[in-house]
């Protein structure tokens, strides 16, 4: 087909079928939530290369602070869980139901948020801080980026639940946030483990 | 099916996976508490994450659901990258020890 055809019948006859199948906004927020894994990968391997090979690393958790992040954890992965009620309600356009869903994620997204911030404020007092050493820079730069995406999330569960509420936004809008905020389950999934797990006091 | 039965649904059908991930997580907080060597430590607590991470993207995020060349896309070029990282990663930590290259 030449330039003046697809001009004349524009381009629906040269378009194949997706690949994937999936809508062109999903497709973004899968290749962004891949970028953004690299990124968290990148944090994570050089933590590990750091952990395993410093001569001595200071074990700052004890059993409250263990006790603080499996609360956390928890949270986190039941607001996935009613992130997945809010994207199926949405799907079948229960709008009163999915909202009650995104809200009570948001709720689970700034009650970990609290929880986080409360050991980092425990850190604190004990003058763990960013500047205090190896283990101070690595712990507060990851658990920090993924800190903001928790908190980017909640505010963009809001502002989406909001409009997708009045119905200026989609389900596939609402569909996007969970991918989204299931990728920061999913991150949290390998912090916890690393940052946390090999630091317990013994 | 109703609107209201749906979202339900929903919610039972990933309970297992909700329960499997929160069993892992209780493992990875046990073995953190064995006297393991640190390296040990962090390849099982990595190998349990990966574990974790694969069904969050397989049900959580829907991608065993979507089409299989999506999944073929996205996760062996992540992968890719990710080892990839570790060539200079292993690097920075030889500078870091002042070791010459060729030991």
């Amino acid at each position: 087909m030449s330039e003046t055809d697809v001009a004349v019948h524009g381009h629906g006859a040269l378009m194949e079928e997706s690949p994937y199948a999936i809508p062109s906004r999903k497709l973004t927020m899968w290749l962004f939530i891949i970028s953004d894994a690299v990124t968290f990968g990148a944090f994570l391997f050089a933590y590990g290369y750091i952990r395993v090979s410093a001569a001595s690393w200071e074990r700052p958790f004890e059993s409250s602070s263990v006790i603080n992040v499996i609360i956390m954890t928890v949270v986190l992965i039941t607001s996935s869980l009613t992130m997945l009620g809010a994207v199926d309600a949405s799907k079948v356009g229960d709008k009163a139901k999915a909202m009650r869903f995104l809200y009570s994620t948001a709720a689970l997204g700034a009650l970990f948020a609290a929880l986080h911030l409360r050991e980092w404020f425990e850190l604190f007092g004990r003058n763990i801080t960013l500047s205090s050493g190896l283990f101070g820079q690595t712990f507060f730069t990851i658990t920090g980026l993924h800190l903001l995406h928790v908190i980017s999330g909640v505010i963009a569960i809001l502002v989406v639940g909001s409009k997708y509420s009045s119905g200026s936004l989609t389900p596939g809008h609402v569909e996007s946030t969970g991918l989204y905020w299931h990728f920061v389950d999913l991150v949290w999934m390998f912090v916890v483990p690393l940052v946390y797990l090999t630091n317990i006091v013994h | 099916m109703s609107a209201a039965s749906s979202s339900g649904n929903v919610i039972k059908k990933y309970l297992p996976v909700y329960f499997v991930l929160l069993a892992i997580f209780f493992v990875e907080v046990f073995l953190s508490f064995q006297h393991f060597a640190t390296g040990s430590l962090v390849i099982i607590l990595l190998l349990l994450a990966v574990c974790s991470a694969t069904l969050g993207l397989l049900y959580f995020m829907h991608l065993a659901e979507e089409r299989r060349n999506l999944l073929l896309t996205l996760i062996p070029v992540t992968i890719f990258v990710l080892l990839m990282m570790n060539m200079f990663w292993s690097d920075s930590v030889r500078l870091l020890h002042m070791r010459p290259g060729a030991q």
